[in-house]
């Protein structure tokens, strides 16, 4: 706001302020207010015509009160009125104005804009500068285009120097959003910066600012520059690397001033020039000459100076024709990294030992990250680790030495080794094979150490679960050692690493037939087969479970994880693993290939059964095509991944699925089938999604139609789909108490089903229990007198009731015989349930 | 290439000067300074006057017992805005020509001027 003093008068402005200021009350003043607002409007509405003054004295009154917080909904045309006048109060009243409140009226915005105009042509600077203070602050989308004419046509001509570093800014601003427009300002740009930098040290006196010509708006036409690759014509581009020579020439002349003003003015311009050099990328000479430069001023005794030497020289490193030059300070940048107070500095230093990193100095800028590593802010170790493992893996001659930088990495720093890098080391592994037996052994030493970070167990686990028997020759590292050493860390760990540690029991239960036992005790153990996680309980159940019916031929898992892809250089790839270890359906469902019963033909009922007590595994397979299926229910929905692998080298065409179900069946389960490609490549798989529901209890089972075309025959294919009433099981604990309680209830004879049946399997206290688990129910201790017996409690969910259902199986071990009682409250549910459950026995 | 704030602080975090060049809600102005206090106020001569600040930068000078704070981007040249700040303060030394111990020193505008360029040309 002006400042009110004698000379200019505006007593009415200072009167009514004060009488603002003297209301007692918040009425007092907008009552004031109200007055002088009409005051004004008559004013400006009538019909003598205001002198500028009191034109000025108003609209100074208007912004005043706008100001205070009232709105205010007219004066733009008095303020635009003023903008016009030749006195410089006046015009910065409106100017002020119009600033302050902005008015979209088109008619308006022209109106201001020729203003702007004439006043940036008057030649006088402070008109200028009141018309550019205006395109500054307001820069409206509407004023935009005008401004940026005016603006150009006032850069090129203007000899003020004070109005040219203003306009500087805004024009950058614009070639930055449309560079092609202001093309022409690259030539300007050279010849003012030439102008500057040669100057006799009288010319340009007002803006030397300690000996230095000009540097702000010098800093301002190179970064201008910048915006532009280097000039096509060869005589502009000579003169603007002769204008570069000369500021890197200034660099090294003796200080014309020992005060650190004249010496950051002076740098600003170097830095400046050197950033415009490392855009360009196109002068080898200058390149080289900039990152001596910098290398001087590494050991500079100025903090600010040797950080920004670093920065710049990290930008350096990247081109072709300084990275040599870069890379001969590495001892240098070593030191900064040891030394530095500023930890910002320190993180310039490791950006810049990350960027000139090659083969040659790779093992040494490593080794250097990573003892940095081991003290390092917590807030920056994610960054170092990431990039230790980019370089480690960049550059590896032999992957031992990446294996053993990894593994550092996690003992160093394990809270910040990101899934991506302990996936990489195990893909890398996994397809190097002359690394793997190294990799064993040297993630067995480091699970030695008695704190271990997780991640190193997982790394370990998987790893030896994978080649464990390339170091089990050793005494000191036999399978048993093996086992001990990764279950002693298995109760520290959260649930998906004791999930990766499981599956490296069943694999070591396949590789070391000596331990079998050993590890079957544990999976056997409650806590593995009654975990609270469902995941770590399925595991724990089907791993048992094939570790006893499977022979030593499987050798399967090698083979899937040896399917994974070779690895690439880049580290994106990582995230787009074709097998991550932990787990992948794929990989379920070829482990679980029942071999003893082997994968039945079109027609048969087998598999049906197999699905009672298990939810993933093959269903059916031929010689072309293998099913494969994973399911998960809940309450009385469910859906299945149906994997369709077409093992033969040709494609299958016009692929098409549907799911039947009889008349009996369809109201009482819904099926959704979500369509699938028509199209599966040789040797690939294909997945399809199906959505079940139940909605009452059933008997029947769905069919799976497949036809597709392979090879020009037609192939049509059926298969039963394992949904069965059990599948909607919820287990359901309760006491001994509760559980009389309930079957004394249910013994009305419609609801009891009971059956004695033959052992058609070997008679197996735990085989049983998983097969009680699998099916669905909850399995009750202490309730039957007898413990040999089995007695469990569930609920059927379907859409319209929850049948709560009691069952007791007890075995005669003697006769080979079971008698299964099952008590529901619906009929046609015990039949179905005793039906489906004496099966499996 | 914009500033994006200046701040004036004392070292208590008293705000003496504050120009916001970039929109700010005022809870958010507040959190600002507060953070811009935290971060300033406790380097010493062993950093740099360049600070890394939310996505921006802090280019900051103290003198005597007050920081002055300029929050620029990431891609600014540093070294310029620093002399900036000295320029800045430069221009406020006529406050010192025209004003000592709290009474009105020197009031003719040609002698102040006069003196000014008189301590330029000392160095």
């Amino acid at each position: 706001m002006p400042t009110v003093s004698k000379g200019d008068g505006m007593r009415g402005l200072a009167v009514f302020i004060s009488d603002i200021r003297n209301c007692k009350s918040k009425e007092a003043e907008v009552k004031r207010i109200n007055k002088e607002l009409a005051n004004i409007r008559s004013k400006f509405k009538g019909d003598k015509a205001l002198d500028g003054y009191s034109k000025k004295k108003y609209v100074c009154k208007l912004l005043f009160i706008f100001l205070l917080g009232h709105d205010i909904d007219f004066g733009h045309m008095e303020a635009v009125n003023l903008l016009s006048s030749n006195k410089y109060t006046e015009k910065q009243i409106g100017y002020l104005f119009i600033s302050v409140l902005v008015n979209s009226n088109s008619d308006l915005i022209r109106l201001i804009n020729n203003a702007i105009k004439n006043d940036l042509a008057s030649r006088n600077p402070t008109f200028m500068n009141l018309a550019l203070h205006c395109i500054a602050n307001v820069g409206s989308r509407e004023m935009a285009e005008a401004q940026k004419q005016i603006c150009f046509l006032t850069w090129i001509c203007s000899c003020f120097q004070g109005v040219v570093t203003a306009a500087t800014s805004l024009i950058t601003t614009l070639a930055q959003k449309s560079p092609d427009d202001f093309k022409t300002s690259v030539c300007l740009a050279v010849a003012r910066l030439s102008r500057i930098v040669t100057s006799a040290s009288l010319d340009l006196q007002d803006y030397t600012y300690y000996f230095v010509a000009a540097p702000w708006l010098s800093v301002k036409l190179l970064r201008l520059l910048q915006c532009y690759p280097p000039p096509e014509d060869a005589a502009l581009r000579s003169r603007l690397t002769e204008c570069l020579e000369t500021i890197l020439n200034k660099a090294q002349e003796p200080p014309k001033s020992k005060k650190v003003q004249h010496s950051n003015a002076k740098n600003a311009v170097l830095f400046e020039a050197i950033a415009l050099i490392i855009h360009h990328d196109s002068e080898p000479n200058l390149l080289v000459r900039a990152c001596n430069q910098l290398g001087h001023f590494l050991q500079h005794r100025e903090t600010n100076l040797r950080y920004l030497a670093l920065e710049s020289m990290c930008t350096l490193a990247s081109s072709e024709f300084s990275h040599e030059a870069v890379k001969t300070h590495i001892e240098t940048v070593i030191n900064a990294l040891k030394t530095e107070r500023d930890v910002s500095v320190r993180q310039r230093a490791v950006d810049l030992l990350y960027a000139m990193c090659d083969r040659s100095n790779s093992k040494q800028i490593v080794a250097e990250m990573l003892s940095y590593l081991e003290t390092a802010d917590y807030s920056i170790r994610e960054e170092i680790v990431l990039k230790v493992a980019i370089l480690a893996e960049k550059y590896a001659v032999d992957y031992t030495w990446y294996v053993d930088t990894i593994l550092n990495l996690i003992r160093i720093a394990g809270d910040y080794v990101s899934e991506e890098v302990w996936y990489r080391v195990i893909q890398i592994v996994i397809n190097q094979d002359d690394v793997q037996g190294y990799a064993a052994k040297t993630v067995f030493e480091a699970l030695q150490a008695p704190a271990c970070h997780e991640n190193l167990v997982k790394v370990g686990g998987y790893i030896l679960g994978e080649f464990g028997n390339l170091i089990a020759g050793d005494p000191r590292s036999s399978p048993l050692v093996q086992f001990n050493l990764l279950h002693s860390k298995f109760h520290l760990c959260s649930v998906p690493t004791r999930a990766l540690l499981l599956s490296a029991y069943i694999k070591f239960i396949n590789l070391f037939p000596e331990v079998k036992g050993t590890i079957q005790d544990v999976l056997r153990s409650d806590s593995q087969l009654r975990n609270a996680d469902v995941e770590l309980q399925q595991r724990a159940v089907e791993y048992l479970r094939l570790s006893c019916i499977a022979s030593t031929d499987i050798l399967v898992s090698k083979n899937s994880a040896k399917r994974a892809s070779s690895p690439s250089l880049g580290f994106n790839d990582a995230l787009n693993l074709n097998s991550t270890p932990s787990s992948g359906a794929s990989l379920l469902v070829d482990v679980f290939t029942d071999l003893s019963n082997p994968a039945p033909t079109e027609g048969s009922d087998e598999h049906f059964t197999r699905f009672v007590c298990k939810n993933n595994g093959v269903i059916y397979e031929n010689q072309l095509l293998q099913i494969g299926l994973k399911s998960e229910y809940r309450q009385n929905l469910g859906r299945i991944y149906v994997f369709y692998g077409n093992k033969t080298s040709t494609q299958f065409l016009s692929f098409s699925t549907s799911v039947t179900s009889n008349d009996l069946l369809t109201p009482q389960l819904n099926v959704q089938v979500k369509p699938v490609d028509p199209l599966i490549e040789a040797g690939a798989q294909l997945q399809q999604i199906l959505n079940i529901e139940c909605v009452s209890d059933f008997s029947e089972a769905p069919v799976l139609n497949i036809q597709f075309r392979y090879g020009g025959t037609l192939q049509n294919i059926t298969v039963k789909l394992p949904v069965m009433l059990n599948k909607f099981f919820q287990p359901t604990e309760m006491t001994s108490q509760d559980f009389f309680q309930r079957w004394k209830q249910l013994g009305a004879p419609q609801q009891e089903v009971q059956k004695i049946f033959k052992a058609k399997n070997q008679m197996d206290t735990d085989v049983a229990k998983a097969k009680l688990l699998g099916f669905g129910v909850a399995l009750l201790d202490g309730v039957d007198p007898n413990p040999a017996n089995f007695v469990g409690a569930g609920i059927i969910h379907t859409k319209t009731t929850q049948v709560g259902c009691l069952l007791r199986l007890e075995p005669n071990t003697q006769a080979q015989m079971y008698r299964l009682t099952l008590r529901t409250s619906k009929e046609s549910v015990s039949q179905r349930l005793c039906e489906l459950l004496s099966e499996q026995f | 290439m914009e500033i994006r704030f200046i701040l004036i602080q004392n070292r208590a975090g008293k705000t003496r000067l504050a120009k916001w060049y970039m929109q700010f809600d005022d809870d958010e102005k507040q959190k600002l300074i507060e953070e811009v206090h935290a971060v300033v106020t406790v380097r010493d001569a062993k950093h740099t006057n360049f600070v890394e600040f939310r996505n921006f930068k802090i280019i900051y000078r103290r003198y005597a017992g007050l920081y002055f704070c300029i929050c620029v981007d990431v891609t600014d040249n540093n070294l310029a805005y620093l002399e900036a700040i000295h320029n800045f303060v430069e221009v406020y030394t006529v406050v010192d020509e025209m004003f000592l111990a709290g009474e009105i020193r020197e009031t003719s505008q040609t002698k102040v001027l006069k003196q000014l360029l008189m301590l330029q040309s000392l160095e």
